[in-house]
């Protein structure tokens, strides 16, 4: 708790002057239209990549590249689909082929029309290897990416575009897969599955500075290292933005951004630093600020190399000796919800309460588990974390309620930052466990199971490997319709609970909040503000 | 003296290929990879991260690596970022004003606060403004700058609202004042306390004894006399301060968000941007050298029994 002291009183003194000092601020309820023209004001980093759809991969550039485009298609709270820039996508018969229709009468921020050549183009572009996209990965099950992105090293591209691409007419194309996905319409919402226009091959690099997309706002200006100015775009074609645009400040740290936030010189902070958890909603006030959960969960993840010989029972102790509930509420300031699943409740397929009792802090139960599984082997666990992402103060939390329980000992191993975190788990130096954290990238379990715990998932660094679950998984992937995928998953997550690949702490919570100065302030599933939404008062 | 200076200015190229070469040596032994590090939780397949790599040059061996490096930089080119593909010179050039304008303040502030501070303390020995004085430095000195700078930002920032207490606007020297004298506050103490004992060392010197003797008001004698030749481990001092400002600034421009090179070079370590890293550092690395050789020329100005051949 470095600096905490100082942080607190420093907290409570700012909550001393505004005390003092209340206004009594009006608040319009959140009902008025607002000023139309007014400038949203909002908190960000410096993006790390280019403003590419296909190369962003970090909130700071999500935060644009989702303002400046429309995805084909999103997702409500619980994880069902709607249509934004598709008319319909629809899969055939055997979920082999889908066909995507756009709504017509789409424009570019330059003006031009948007067809389906652009769509089919830009994703050409991204998967292609030479043209070095972070997201390329996503387009690897169309039929015709190994032509374009060879896995073989060194091994040059042997034609420049999928052939599973295939443009029907203006407004129509087909996307033909390598293997039949029955809830592929889900991948399709990621950031990635954007168009690009005719001016973005003159000069990639060019576009990348100042995109053009065909979202709700238009890219006005980016001031390197300070701030981001987005415009509304007026002949957008979906639902426009209700205020005239933003401004994304760049903020070097969470309590700067807080202090601005209360001295209105900002309208709405994403997320509060843990300096300021404690009391932010009392500062703010229950209407101005949120603590919800959204699609992200924690976990602590055995390695496989260590624990395969141990019976599985023995983890269900260690999960049943931890008391998330006073943990969350105390260390973590609320800032996390207890986990009762793999997957998080804003996604499709989560089901309440999956874990079945092994989420929940059960001394007695725990020690007879473990006890029955044959102990913890040499009475000792690590959890392996970064210390540069505030892990610290909850890994020690959760050693001591281990400790505690089941009387053994308990260490965390602080890597200096995720780097080294990530390069130790990659080489499989893991000593006993490791912190493991997984943001959904489309509100499917399907994605927070298959990525993490299939024999062969990338991501897998656990090294879990069970045939059971992984002939589910395949069962899932191959099924007819998404509900029986979901079905099939959701069983794959009860051997998970028999097996125990990862011990699942708690889902992530948004905890932002915003000034008087905006209304219709909303944040999705994904953690982030519906900025077009927001409307600004007077 | 000339030759000296130019003597002096050649001795720092050794200088300046030693660290930049100790600073590459040190972000390659560094755990991690920035290649790998684009991907987050989920890597990249493995044929697109190394097309990255040839494409970068990270798949040539670390010392035709650092003589790429090197190379270039004699041409004015201080490399690309490997996430943002931006130029590392322009990385560096947005981020320097913002910091070059909070070190001048900050130092300015210490300077001729601490230098008066001490003077006023040093003649006024083992009196109450003396003890005064003592004791306010050493709070200054104890308190982390952090806790000064969150203190600075809650009463003249947010509860008196006398000051923005964030920079939005790093060329307005009225918003940087703020994080100018939190920066300065833990140099200013030095500055002050250094400055005490080197008057009171002299106050009784020979030469202090002379110049009253000869008729000199009090007020030439220590203008002059004392003062220049009491300020010699002061300016030693202040020379290497200058860089400490600039380098280990990071604390207070996160604290007053200020865009400046501190935090670059941290954002940069934390995603192993070597070229980054290195371009930043030796930057600094040359502002060492310039003020080291600038304290040394100094020397001479205050006392004239310094000379240089």
């Amino acid at each position: 708790m470095r600096g905490a002291r100082s942080a607190k009183w420093v907290a409570t003194a700012i909550v001393v002057a505004l005390a003092a000092t209340a206004c009594g601020g009006s608040d319009d309820g959140g009902d008025g239209a607002g000023n139309p023209d007014g400038i949203v004001r909002v908190d960000g980093g410096e993006p790390q990549n280019p403003l590419l759809p296909t190369n962003t991969n970090e909130q700071f550039g999500a935060l644009v590249v989702q303002n400046v485009f429309s995805k084909l298609l999103d997702f409500d709270d619980h994880g069902e689909i709607f249509m934004v820039a598709a008319e319909s996508v629809e899969p055939s018969e055997d979920n082999g082929t889908w066909t995507v229709t756009l709504k017509d009468g789409w424009t570019f921020h330059d003006g031009t029309p948007v067809t389906a050549q652009h769509y089919v183009d830009a994703w050409n572009w991204a998967a292609n290897i030479d043209n070095n996209q972070n997201n390329s990965f996503w387009f690897a099950d169309i039929v015709g990416y190994e032509d374009v992105h060879p896995a073989e090293e060194g091994a040059e591209p042997t034609a420049d575009a999928m052939s599973g691409l295939k443009v029907v007419d203006e407004l129509t194309f087909t996307i033909e897969l390598t293997t039949p996905v029955s809830y592929y319409d889900y991948k399709l919402g990621y950031d990635a599955f954007t168009p690009l226009p005719d001016s973005f091959y003159d000069d990639p690099e060019a576009f990348g500075e100042h995109p053009i997309g065909q979202g709700p706002y238009e890219f006005t200006a980016w001031n390197h290292g300070e701030s981001i100015e987005l415009t509304r775009y007026d002949d957008y074609a979906g639902e426009p933005a209700k205020n005239g645009g933003v401004h994304i400040t760049s903020y070097d740290s969470l309590e700067a951004a807080y202090t601005d936030l209360r001295s209105n010189n900002l309208d709405i902070i994403r997320q509060v630093a843990p300096r300021d958890l404690p009391l932010y909603r009392d500062d703010l006030g229950e209407d101005h600020s949120v603590a919800q959960p959204y699609n992200g969960i924690q976990t602590i993840v055995p390695v496989w190399y260590e624990w395969e010989d141990t019976d599985p029972r023995v983890l269900q102790g260690v999960s049943m000796a931890i008391d998330r509930e006073t943990i969350t509420q105390t260390v973590l300031d609320g800032s996390r919800t207890p986990a009762d699943s793999f997957v998080p409740p804003g996604v499709y397929g989560y089901q309440e309460g999956a874990a079945n009792g092994i989420t929940d802090f059960n001394p007695e139960e725990a020690r007879r588990l473990v006890e029955e599984g044959g102990g913890i082997p040499d009475n000792k666990i690590t959890i392996q974390y970064n210390s540069d992402g505030g892990h610290q103060e909850w890994v020690e939390a959760v050693c001591n309620s281990i400790i505690e329980t089941l009387d053994v000992e308990c260490v965390g191993d602080a890597k200096v930052d995720f780097d080294t975190d990530l390069e130790a788990r990659e080489a499989d130096e893991v000593q006993s466990m490791y912190r493991g954290g997984w943001f959904a990238d489309y509100p499917l379990n399907v994605n927070f199971l298959k990525e993490l715990y299939h024999s062969e998932a990338q991501s897998n660094y656990g090294r879990f490997d069970n045939e059971e679950v992984d002939a589910l998984f395949e069962e899932g992937d191959a099924a007819a319709t998404l509900d029986e995928t979901a079905q099939a998953y959701a069983e794959a997550e009860q051997v998970l609970f028999e097996e125990m690949p990862a011990i699942p702490l708690w889902f992530n919570n948004v905890n932002g909040g915003w000034s008087e100065n905006v209304s219709n302030v909303r944040f999705d599933s994904a953690g982030q503000p519906v900025l077009s939404e927001v409307t600004v008062n007077n | 003296m000339g030759r000296y200076v130019v003597r002096r200015l050649l001795q720092m190229i050794p200088v300046f290929i030693g660290s930049t070469f100790i600073i590459f040596m040190m972000m390659y032994a560094l755990p991690g990879d920035p290649v790998r590090a684009l991907g987050g939780e989920r890597a990249p397949d493995e044929a697109q991260m190394n097309a990255l790599r040839a494409d970068l040059g990270l798949d040539e061996p670390i010392l035709q690596q650092y003589w790429n490096y090197l190379t270039g930089l004699f041409q004015g080119d201080f490399g690309t970022q490997i996430a943002s593909r931006r130029e590392v010179i322009d990385v560096i050039s947005e981020a320097l004003p913002a910091t070059i304008r909070l070190t001048l303040l900050a130092f300015v502030i210490t300077a001729v606060v601490g230098i008066a501070m001490g003077l006023i303390a040093g003649l006024r020995a083992g009196g109450k403004t003396d003890a005064g004085i003592l004791f306010f430095t050493l709070l200054l000195i104890s308190v982390p700058v952090f806790v000064i700078g969150y203190l600075y930002q809650t009463y003249f920032g947010v509860k008196w609202g006398w000051i923005s207490p964030t920079v939005r606007d790093s060329e307005d020297l009225g918003e940087l004042f703020l994080p100018a004298l939190a920066l300065a506050s833990l140099s200013l103490a030095y500055v002050a306390r250094l400055t005490r004992t080197s008057i009171v060392e002299n106050r009784r010197a020979d030469y202090m004894r002379t110049a009253r003797a000869k008729g000199l008001t009090k007020r030439r004698a220590v203008g002059v006399h004392l003062l220049r030749n009491s300020l010699i481990p002061v300016v030693t001092f202040l020379g290497v301060d200058i860089g400490n400002l600039m380098a280990g600034a990071v604390v207070t421009e996160g604290i007053f968000n200020i865009h400046g090179l501190g935090r670059a070079v941290f954002e940069a370590l934390k995603s192993r941007e070597g070229a980054t890293v290195v371009g930043i550092v030796s930057f600094i690395i040359l502002v060492y050298l310039v003020v080291a050789l600038l304290v040394d020329l100094l020397y001479a100005v205050l006392d004239p029994r310094i000379r240089y051949a």
